[in-house]
């Protein structure tokens, strides 16, 4: 049994660990506040801009001719996977959820004998990801130094994938990220942006004639690249949200779990040291009857 | 004709700007400005750098976006731009920052037509700005 000098310092480095988990929390709080509000304001140019593509496409006449990143390169036989996660730990299943559900992704592909690549997002994401698909991972990219989730980093990421698309490296391209729902929930996503899927079949009347200036197709493949950038910079915003909520509830729970273990800590430091006083008093008493 | 439309700015970061009843908007469309009024046509087009005008009575706005997307339907004007600001309130060493880096943009050798007509719009544009 542990003396009750190990003890004492067992329940006061559990106390000091509380303590570091409660400000994460804290942290991880505003953080959350700040980044649910960034999300929920970037939500609406993405709707607009998936609802502007949904018209454009459903009024283009030729759609053998259409631009490629909306109609595909044809074949199904590359993939490309962006894996979108943080860049840091300690925000509870965050990361592994994503990579879990990416897992599944791949494991498909590869079974049905297609070529797999990776791009991760995030370093947490290719730590993970480094040890089943090194030889898949054909880029890192992270934002580390970036305090904030802007729209530059999103831009990059999107020049990235339209710059492969177009020397064919790859057929297919999804992104995985977490949705957020609400702080304890995040659902991982997987959401396919070339060639795109119409998302939404229901949408607002689409019947609307329009008129287009320049041509359709001349404002579509300008669009197109843009609407990966936006796919991503919105991807980039619900993972942010959903990183700090799970780290938020990881950190609470990490909070409550060591209230516990200090009050179980200091039931059996008060037993052993009461263990401690019956013994002495046992040794002085029979001590004085031995007399 | 009293009553104006609805316009809409949005940026990915947030809803730049939402004005209930403007009169005219005149924006820097690809092939020339074009100017919306009330009841215009249903419309799909983007834009190139340059300047929005917004008149709202007797009020006049005017903004720098860098490109865009404008769709004008039942009369609501949606404006989806990736940079913009308000001319007024910008700082000129921002707008000079970004015209040194648009010139140092026109030097590349490898850049298409189409993007160098679109730099030198905005150099054109910006360097108007910095003399006002």
């Amino acid at each position: 049994m542990a003396s009750l000098d190990d003890l004492k310092k067992r329940i006061s480095s559990v106390k000091s660990t509380q303590k570091i988990t409660k400000a994460m929390k804290m942290v991880a709080a505003s953080k959350l506040r700040r980044a649910q509000e960034s999300a929920e304001k970037g939500r609406p140019y993405s709707d607009k801009m998936n609802n502007i593509i949904l018209n454009l496409s459903n009024s283009i006449s030729d759609k053998e001719n259409s631009p490629k990143l909306l109609a595909g390169s044809g074949e199904d036989k590359v993939h490309l996977c962006i894996v979108m996660t943080s860049d840091r730990g300690l925000c509870g299943g965050f990361n592994t959820n994503i990579i879990k559900k990416a897992k599944s992704y791949f494991q498909k592909i590869l079974d049905a004998g297609k070529i797999l690549k990776i791009i991760t997002v995030g370093s947490k994401g290719y730590d993970q990801l480094k040890r089943t698909y090194k030889e898949n991972i054909i880029e890192k990219i992270s934002f580390k130094e970036s305090k904030n989730v802007n729209y530059f980093d999103a831009d990059k990421v999107g020049k990235i994938i339209i710059d492969k698309f177009e020397k064919k490296e790859f057929d297919v391209c999804a992104i995985f990220y977490n949705e957020f729902k609400n702080v304890i929930t995040q659902i991982p996503q997987e959401q396919q942006i070339i060639p795109l899927k119409a998302s939404e079949s229901e949408g607002s009347s689409t019947e609307d004639n329009y008129e287009f200036e320049p041509e359709e197709d001349e404002i579509l493949s300008n669009l197109l690249p843009k609407n990966i950038s936006t796919q991503i910079f919105k991807a980039m915003l619900e993972n942010s949200a959903s990183e700090q909520g799970s780290r938020m509830s990881a950190m609470d729970n990490a909070t409550r779990n060591a209230g516990e273990m200090v009050d179980k800590l200091t039931i059996q430091y008060n037993r052993s040291r009461q263990a401690a006083i019956t013994k002495e008093l046992i040794e002085i008493i029979s001590g004085a009857e031995s007399l | 004709m009293s009553e104006g439309f609805k316009l809409e700015i949005v940026n990915p970061e947030s809803s730049f700007l939402l004005k209930e009843k403007v009169s005219e908007v005149v924006v820097p469309a690809f092939e020339g400005d074009m100017g919306i009024l009330k009841d215009h046509i249903s419309i799909i087009s983007f834009l190139k750098p340059g300047l929005v005008k917004i008149f709202e009575g007797s009020n006049e706005e005017t903004y720098y976006v860098d490109d865009g997307i404008v769709e004008f339907k039942n009369n609501c004007l949606s404006i989806l731009t990736s940079n913009i600001f308000d001319i007024k309130k910008i700082d000129k060493n921002v707008i000079r920052d970004i015209l040194t880096k648009a010139e140092q943009d026109t030097k590349k050798k490898d850049i298409s037509d189409q993007s160098k007509y679109l730099i030198d719009q905005k150099i054109e544009v910006l360097k108007n700005l910095t003399l006002n």
